[in-house]
């Protein structure tokens, strides 16, 4: 017992020790992150260049908030596989979700005439702002 | 008895020490490990819900909406695309920052700036969760139903008020526990054994729902 109060102490010194510029360093890092994001959206970016800075900015933002404001980092190693191994598993989700999708897709293009395509709808083309006739609109689309 | 025999080094050796002795293998307060618990089964549910959101999207024939026209505002007389969820992912970063700063200052057990900083991320999030109420209203008076909307896949509109009505739940659960928590702080409920790891317990969750809008904002905002 006396050990786990040694340690305990130990590992309380040690989070007091964070100084609080990395704090807000990671602070302003996120807005900034959040930032070009935000810019892959306004200057419509498309296809590969779009999904995956999507995805590397997310990445980026979710482990700086995992290492650093939720402490992550500062943990002992038997906590931190506790906390991230299991959702390693919904890679496996993941994979058998995609597999699943493309063949339900593949079904309801063959088998139900559905377009495989289908033309995107512009907001601008339902919605009226100005002549406030929403409700209309949305009856014609459908 | 720890690992003398076996010739582990660096992080795997203090994983074998902590799950082989004969004590507790998480070094932690019982609340935070139960916290800690609680997100990652969190983290499943969410998860679910995006792969649910993945599958609807690659299964369906319908066109899917343009969610950076669907959540455009009109400002200055231009429509800006998806500036609404921007600026509520800007006030969810600041709300994690004033809380980050919050759980440092409870190292320190000064309680004025932990109230106050907590005070502070219970408003931003009141203002996020406000903000969404602002975007579920302008969304349904366009027509966006659970089953139905003009700008293209049903799917849309139950994916939207499914994922975002579950992150907004969790947000509003944040504000109580944040105001709960920073009254019994400032009240003293917990001077006697000046034990302030509850600011962190609060703070794991409060970034937590942080994190999972950063997924939502990835997938189901920008994809």
């Amino acid at each position: 017992m006396e050990n786990v109060a040694t340690q305990e102490t130990e590992s309380h010194e040690d989070e007091a020790q964070h100084p609080i510029g990395v704090y807000l360093k990671v602070w302003i890092l996120l807005f900034v992150i959040s930032g070009l994001s935000y810019a892959v959206d306004y200057f419509d970016l498309q296809g590969m260049v779009r999904w995956s800075l999507i995805i590397i900015f997310m990445l980026l933002k979710a482990g700086l908030i995992i290492a650093v404001f939720m402490h992550v980092m500062w943990e002992r190693m038997a906590l931190i596989t506790a906390i991230l191994g299991p959702p390693l598993l919904l890679i496996t989700l993941i994979a058998f979700m995609v597999s699943e999708g493309l063949y339900v897709f593949g079904n309801r293009v063959d088998y139900m005439g559905r377009p495989a395509a289908a033309e995107r709808i512009h907001v601008a083309d339902v919605i009226h702002h100005d002549e406030e006739h929403g409700e209309e609109a949305m009856e014609e689309g459908h | 008895m720890s690992g003398e025999s076996l010739s582990l080094s660096g992080h795997a050796k203090t994983v074998v020490e902590d799950w082989s002795s004969d004590k507790q293998a998480f070094n932690v307060p019982w609340g935070k490990f139960m916290m800690w618990m609680f997100l990652v089964s969190d983290t499943f549910i969410f998860s679910c819900f995006l792969v649910g959101y993945m599958n609807v999207r690659r299964t369906t024939t319908d066109p899917w909406p343009y969610p950076s026209e669907v959540f455009a505002l009109e400002m200055f007389g231009t429509s800006v695309p998806l500036i609404l969820i921007a600026i509520m992912t800007f006030i969810l970063i600041t709300s994690s920052g004033t809380m980050a700063l919050a759980v440092r200052f409870a190292h320190f057990k000064d309680k004025k700036k932990i109230f106050l900083l907590m005070a502070v991320t219970a408003a931003l999030g009141a203002s996020f969760v406000g903000l969404q109420a602002f975007e579920w209203s302008k969304l349904i008076a366009e027509g966006v139903r659970p089953w139905t909307n003009p700008f293209g896949a049903p799917q849309f509109g139950s994916i939207f008020f499914m994922v975002t009505g579950f992150h907004g739940l969790h947000v509003s659960c944040g504000v109580i526990y944040l105001l709960v928590i920073a009254r019994k702080i400032l009240r003293g409920d917990y001077d006697k054994k000046g034990d302030y790891s509850i600011v962190e317990i609060t703070g794991l969750y409060w970034h937590f729902v942080d994190l999972v809008w950063v997924f939502i904002f990835a997938f189901f905002y920008l994809w």
